[in-house]
């Protein structure tokens, strides 16, 4: 139960965000998100000083199905194509005011995927930052230190991404099952 | 503020004499008997004096976030026990909190209670190895260990009735536990709550006030308080730098609000190795109160709630987050109207605790950055995941 | 557990026998005796990777208590140790670290694969970055299923491995056929370690139809 964030200020101060009602996160341009975390961090009504956790979200290209009510009333489904991308999310708290979380989302493409670090304003996205770029390949402007953290430095590519493919290492079992099984009727066996 | 937030430069380096020396680069781990688990530290020294370090992990790199994203929710249920392979319980029960908000699941009294036993148990386990291999770092090799697992033992036993398993308990469901508890294991609980302030006066008065211990953690590792908030420490190491902050009495998950219990925390004008052993210490005795109220409160009733046979949730986000003895333990859950998750998130907070390694070591002598890790508290199936 | 026959070879009956046992004269083979006294003081290397390493741990605390096995200590460094437990997941980037500490140990070695993820990966097979079992590049002897093992089951497989070393004939005894066992360490490459797996040491198992399976015949 703890105390969200009234974001409405944030809209009317810094017009190039917006809200993601669904997600209930405030999605805010990489140009300016710097200079909104630290306002965030420092203004009197927020205090967010604690950020929580970072994280990166890959979103291929989709179909989405969706219903939409026309002027003169009738109700059509309509499928439109979702663009690709790649968020990377900051959830923030205020420890000095116990209130909390603030979700903010920086939005980017997929293709040269590219953010502003948030390390000079909350020391805790340091390791998490280099974590999402080793796993998912997002480029931080103005990190200190940023190089691979989980894999070893030689890897090539970027596990977490949902196009990733694993290398081809099939070996047979008697009794495969799900993705060995499938592995297993495609016919190739390494020897 | 900036200051406080900026990273450490390196140590300076003092010429004597005319004599030029050059850097000794030393990489401890990742086997190395004292990290706990496959750590590795590249340490530039200058004589014993530590002038860089550079922690690398990954050696223990389990993919967990990729495998669930192919797996049900309930499916990665076991995963979680083997995130932080001490404390198996608190991690159950963070997923279980993050995906009980997701779908809106009602839990009864009687697994809240039970629930809360478990919790306060793990961290009694945790803080207590913690401490056994804290002290075994500093030289008292084994019997301070040895003590502590003999009480570890025992509360390993009650798991062992409860679920099955001493460590991987797999006990939580989304609304509940798995089963009741057996007849009797309440009365066995309470004898076990009831010794173990005993066994903690034998610890303290051993440890607490020895000369030892007291000149080799006192001034070691200072962590101040800007830099405790700002680098996203939790769990008893920020508590030790002065901050009064526990997610059990902010965020009032489950019945905590039912239970009356203190959050020791120091003044933050030292924050160094020393305190955070003390506030360990005093957590589990203010874990044993806590105890004790659950244990007297719990009544009779189902342990699971009605959850749905097919756990597929409709698309939302949510991050649920409990105070595990290590600190916040967060789940990030993107949910998209299938059976698997989405995008499946563990927020690890010993990682985090180590963003501040390199600034608590830096000018301490190479033995000193052995003792800092160990008291940060780290396991590695949580860093690496 | 079986005893070996001290007298194996030799014909000696009792009463010769018990009247040289009288006078404080034990008659046995140097094999026996040798593998009794080596079997008898395995001291292992602490080499702890993941969650079974806390049972290991607990199986040498005060509750289990190893040493009564022989197991006295747990020597840090590996040129002191005879025993490896490979406790917990190998991982790809672990894996050269794990090569190098069994070169780095003198014969006579051997190796325990305690655990579900050493023997084959365990859970977290479909991993890109999980070694599918330690076997594939050191020689294993003996293989303790669980997850993780009880620590009576680390004593259990600790009585196999001393029962292995009893039975074993002294002239195949690797330390004096091969020398010092060494294997190549191996190397990271951009997607998979290269060589994946040591073909001395290990073969993956041979497919013994001639076309793929239609479906799972579980």
């Amino acid at each position: 139960m703890s105390h969200t964030v009234n974001h409405e200020s944030i809209l009317g101060k810094f017009p190039g965000t917006n809200w993601d009602q669904e997600a209930g996160a405030l999605i805010v341009p990489a140009v300016q998100a710097k200079e909104i975390a630290t306002w965030l961090r420092d203004n009197d009504a927020f205090l967010l000083d604690y950020c929580s956790n970072v994280t990166g979200v890959d979103y291929l290209e989709c179909e989405v199905k969706e219903k939409v009510t026309k002027e003169d009333g009738t109700v059509e489904n309509v499928t439109r194509t979702e663009p690709s991308r790649m968020d990377v999310v900051y959830h923030l708290y205020s420890m000095q005011k116990q209130t909390g979380p603030l979700v903010f989302k920086q939005r980017t493409n997929r293709e040269q995927p590219e953010v502003e670090s948030l390390t000079p304003v909350w020391r805790s996205c340091e390791l998490q930052e280099r974590e999402v770029f080793d796993l998912f390949g997002v480029n931080f402007k103005s990190h200190p230190d940023q190089r691979r953290i989980l894999m070893w430095d030689e890897f090539e590519g970027h596990p977490m991404r949902k196009d990733y493919t694993e290398p081809f290492d099939y070996e047979w079992e008697p009794t495969p099952h799900d993705e060995i099984l499938e592995k297993h009727q495609r016919g190739k066996v390494i020897v | 503020m900036s200051s406080a937030t900026a990273i450490a430069p390196n140590y300076e380096l003092i010429q004597q004499d005319g004599l030029e020396t050059s850097l000794l680069e030393v990489s401890m781990g990742p086997h190395h008997p004292s990290t706990h688990g496959v750590f590795r530290m590249d340490v530039k020294l200058d004589g014993e004096t530590v002038v860089d370090l550079q922690p690398v992990f990954g050696y223990l790199h389990r993919n967990h976030e990729k495998l669930a994203e192919n797996m049900s929710y309930l499916g990665s249920m076991p995963f979680t026990d083997r995130l932080d392979y001490f404390n198996s319980m608190t991690n159950n029960w963070a997923y279980a909190l993050a995906a009980e908000k997701l779908v809106e699941i009602e839990v009864p009294e009687r697994a809240d209670y039970l629930r809360v036993i478990m919790a306060e148990l793990t961290r009694l386990v945790n803080h207590v190895s913690l401490v056994g291999f804290f002290i075994n770092d500093l030289g008292a090799l084994g019997t301070p260990l040895l003590y502590a697992f003999r009480e570890r033992e025992k509360i390993l036993d009650l798991f062992e009735q409860a679920s099955g398993a001493r460590m991987m308990c797999n006990y939580f469901r989304f609304g509940g536990l798995r089963n009741d508890v057996p007849e009797g294991w309440l009365d066995r609980a309470r004898d076990v709550v009831d010794h173990f302030p005993v066994f903690l006066d034998e610890y303290e008065q051993l440890l607490c006030e020895n000369e030892i211990i007291l000149s080799r953690t006192q001034g070691v590792g200072c962590l101040s308080r800007d830099l405790a908030i700002s680098a996203g420490i939790t769990g008893p190491m920020l508590r030790a730098s002065g901050v009064n902050y526990d997610i059990r009495k902010v965020d009032k998950y489950s019945i905590y609000d039912r239970f009356q219990f203190r959050v020791p925390y120091t003044d933050g004008n030292v924050g160094d190795c020393y305190d955070r052993f003390m506030v360990r210490m005093l957590e589990m005795r203010e874990s044993i109160r806590i105890l004790k109220q659950a244990l007297d409160g719990i009544g009779d009733g189902p342990v699971l709630g009605n959850a749905p046979k097919v756990f597929k949730p409709k698309p939302a986000e949510v991050y649920g987050r409990v105070e595990a003895p290590k600190g916040e333990l967060g789940f990030y859950l993107i949910a998209d109207g299938t059976p698997k998750p989405y995008r499946y998130r563990v927020r690890p907070p010993s990682l985090i605790n180590l963003t501040v390694l390199r600034d608590m070591c830096l000018g301490q002598k190479v033995a000193d950055a052995v003792i800092i890790l160990g008291s940060i508290d780290i396991v590695l199936g949580e860093v690496d995941r | 557990m079986t005893t070996e026959n001290l007298n194996a070879g030799m014909d000696l009956d009792d009463n010769t026998r018990s009247e040289l046992e009288r006078a404080g004269v034990i008659v046995s083979q140097v094999a026996s005796l040798y593998n009794w006294a080596r079997g008898g003081s395995v001291w292992p290397l602490t080499f702890g990777l993941a969650c079974c390493a806390i049972e290991m741990i607990a199986s040498a605390t005060s509750r289990f208590d190893i040493s009564r096995f022989g197991s006295e200590v747990f020597r840090p460094t590996p040129r002191q140790a005879d025993l490896m437990i490979v406790s917990g997941t190998v991982t790809k980037k672990m894996a050269p670290q794990v090569v190098r500490i069994y070169n780095q140990m003198p014969e006579p070695k051997w190796v325990i694969a305690m655990g579900a993820c050493a023997i084959s990966g365990g859970p977290f097979k479909q991993g890109y970055n999980v070694l599918k079992g330690i076997d594939r590049y050191i020689p294993v002897d003996v293989y303790l299923p669980g997850c993780p093992p009880r620590p009576e089951a680390v004593l259990q497989s600790l009585n196999y491995l001393q029962e292995k070393i009893r039975t074993q004939d002294i002239k195949s005894d690797p330390a004096f056929t091969k020398g010092r066992r060494q294997y190549p360490v191996p190397e990271f490459t951009g997607k998979d370690l290269e060589p994946p797996y040591n073909p001395e040491v290990w073969q993956p198992p041979a497919n013994p139809n001639d076309k793929p399976l239609e479906k799972a015949t579980a």
